[in-house]
């Protein structure tokens, strides 16, 4: 318990700290980046239209401190400002709108990696030396060591522009009104299964891996030996036994993971023009939508705190050993 | 997160100095013991135990001969190739020909030329990054893990919010504000999110040292923190430093060709990050020019490759469990130096 609440104070503080670089990295940049916009168009607005903007993106001449507080008055109330790549949009909306894309995106690919990754480490530990061994992981620790977004790259070329199997880009047909009929999902699926299978590719040598090297401890362990000697089944003593106790790093690494369905997109998002968080930062980027930028940021964070914490809860429950050495 | 300290902490490692690679004097300098017979045994293993401590570790040899390669590339770049590598030219968009042998940009830039002169950019930034990042984290784990208390409590704090504060989405703020553009800030950038991870590592093993006998012997003899910490404590973790400046190298490398990918580099300086900006904006991939982004790649995928088998070796060598047989077969040797 006195565990658990270190954690969390833990977290509470990490969360405080990526609200505050959040807050404080636009302010400590000579020259606010709104105020240059506004600049640019000087002499050609109003003086009462610039005040107005100032206010609509948040420029305040008030000291650090009551913009500091001002600032988490409006996080509180879930208030992140207004987007100039899509004005007069608030920025809540624009993630509100573009989160969903990301989340069954991001989520399909992970949870096929982590499945058929884990399940691959097992019968690879299980046939150590064999041919299957000796091949594939290292075959998919190069996949892995390439640079993710040139992966993706030449899979697109080849498979999308060459080929013609998949489309190039978008998250579905613009020709398709978007909407929950049977052709906009269709479209949607197609669009979706080419960066879902690059995510797969560059992530399942890390669940191989992580499932073989902690497999190979267990299977020379004592009990295992046990098993086979009581005459069980291979089944049953390559899953139940050898693999069950080996699978806690992989499991707290599936929950770390979950943090980055939110932030991990985004390369693949930007390379396959994708329309979720990741595309949405990009043009943030190209646009100096700075509160876009912020807004995105903090989302990205919370997520991966949330899920840094999920692990850690996991981890208490499921290895008995840290439960009794902490209390 | 925690399996990993748990497991980095009990294992203290015991480097011995004749297995360093050349140049990392400072290892002997301050080993538990010195005489000179030993240090004759080690001078002669050093330099002549190289050649075929390389041979029994074709990993590290590849690694090496790779990054070598690359250096090459860097230093001499620039002087073989005499073409500009910006210059426009009539030839555009042509496939690889013997002419221009990785083909040309849509403004009929060189793509060969562009790849070779921004190999100089790119390792430079990659190289530089690897050690400012892993000076600071050096700094910061060992001061952490030697002093303890309530010093170890802050900077562990520091350090586990920027593990657990997204890296790459932080790069992208803090490039976008960043009031100018160019591989110093691109440096900067990289190691203020790439520093934490040595440095927990470091943490760790300095924790375990801080009770040992020659470190406090060291205090009794009545040395300061500062010198106890970089000329006793250091020499003994130099084999996971280095381990961990390889890793940052490919972190950064990786990291810094994302940024410029994004265009949050300067895109006027030609490096392997900026070709990639280019390409992806001029919609390469829309017209099948695939030798645009097929070659700088290669360099990065081939780079990241050769430092991850340098990585391999220094784990070997320090952790004797990693070993395999053929090293293990000259034990008496090593076994001499430790005694």
């Amino acid at each position: 318990m006195q565990h658990l609440l270190r954690r969390s104070g833990f977290y509470l503080v990490a969360l405080w700290a990526s609200i505050t670089l959040n807050f404080l990295i636009p302010r400590l940049v000579p020259g606010n980046p709104a105020q240059v916009l506004i600049a640019r168009l000087q002499g050609r607005i109003d003086p009462r239209a610039e005040h107005a903007m100032e206010i609509a993106f948040g420029i305040s001449h008030a000291s650090l401190w009551n913009q500091y507080l001002e600032y988490l008055g409006n996080l509180a109330h879930g208030n992140l400002g207004i987007s100039i790549t899509y004005f007069p949009t608030p920025v809540a909306t624009v993630i509100r709108q573009d989160l969903p894309w990301t989340l069954t995106l991001m989520g399909t690919a992970v949870v096929i990696s982590f499945v058929s990754g884990t399940l691959l480490g097992i019968i690879v530990a299980w046939r150590r030396g064999s041919r299957l061994d000796a091949l594939l992981p290292p075959a998919l620790t190069f996949l892995s060591a390439i640079p993710y977004f040139w992966l993706a790259l030449i899979i697109l070329y080849v498979l999308g522009f060459v080929l013609n199997w998949f489309p190039l880009s978008g998250g579905y047909a613009l020709s398709i009104e978007p909407g929950w009929t049977p052709d906009f999902l269709l479209s949607a699926v197609q669009h979706a299964l080419l960066p879902a299978f690059t995510i797969v590719i560059s992530s399942i040598a890390g669940w191989l891996l992580g499932m073989r090297n902690a497999m190979m401890t267990t299977l020379g362990e004592d009990y295992v030996l046990m098993a086979r000697a009581k005459g069980l089944s291979e089944q049953r003593v390559m899953l139940t036994y050898a693999a069950r106790n080996a699978i806690l790093p992989n499991i707290t690494g599936f929950a770390l993971s979950l943090g980055f369905v939110v932030g991990g997109a985004l390369l693949t998002e930007i390379v396959f023009s994708y329309p979720g968080i990741g595309f949405a930062l990009l043009q943030a980027v190209q646009n100096s939508d700075y509160a876009l930028l912020q807004g995105i940021f903090l989302i990205i964070a919370v997520a991966v705190l949330g899920a840094n914490f999920l692990a850690d809860l996991m981890y208490v429950a499921l290895d008995p050993r840290v439960r009794q050495e902490r209390s | 997160m925690q399996l990993d300290e748990r497991k980095a902490e009990p294992g203290v490692r015991q480097v011995t100095p004749q297995l360093l690679l050349p140049g990392e004097s400072v290892a002997t300098s301050s080993a538990p013991i010195n005489n000179d017979a030993q240090q004759a045994l080690r001078r002669e293993s050093r330099w002549g135990g190289l050649g075929s401590w390389l041979a029994a570790n074709p990993k590290v040899a590849f690694g090496l001969g790779i990054v070598g390669f690359f250096v090459l590339v860097a230093i001499l770049g620039p002087v073989i190739i005499r073409q500009s590598p910006t210059a426009f030219s009539s030839d555009v968009l042509q496939p690889p020909s013997t002419a221009h042998w990785l083909g040309t940009t849509q403004t009929g830039q060189d793509v060969f030329a562009q790849v070779v002169i921004g190999t100089r950019v790119s390792l430079a930034v990659g190289l530089g990054t690897g050690f400012l990042a892993t000076i600071v984290s050096v700094i910061i784990g060992l001061t952490a893990g030697y002093f303890g208390g309530l010093i170890d409590d802050m900077l562990s704090l520091l350090i586990n919010v920027f593990l657990v504060i997204p890296a790459l989405p932080l790069a992208i703020i803090l490039a976008a504000y960043f009031p100018f553009r160019g591989p110093l800030p691109v440096a900067i950038i990289v190691t203020i999110t790439g520093w934490a991870w040595g440095a927990r590592v470091l943490r760790a093993q300095t924790l375990s040292m801080r009770r040992r006998e020659f470190v406090e012997a060291a205090r009794a003899s009545g040395e300061t923190s500062l010198r106890i910490i970089f000329a006793e404590i250091l020499p003994n973790v130099i084999a996971i430093v280095a381990a961990g400046l390889v890793g940052t190298v490919i972190y950064a490398i990786l990291a810094e060709v994302g940024l410029e990918f994004l265009g949050l580099g300067d895109v006027t300086t030609v490096s392997w990050g900026t070709i990639f900006y280019w390409a992806q904006n001029n919609e390469a991939l829309l017209l099948g020019a695939w030798w645009w982004f097929l070659a700088p790649g290669c360099c990065v995928a081939l780079l990241g490759a050769g430092l991850a088998f340098i990585n391999f070796g220094i784990d070997e060598l320090a952790n004797p469990r990693l070993r395999r047989e053929r090293l293990a077969k000259k034990p008496a040797k090593a076994k001499k130096v430790e005694a």
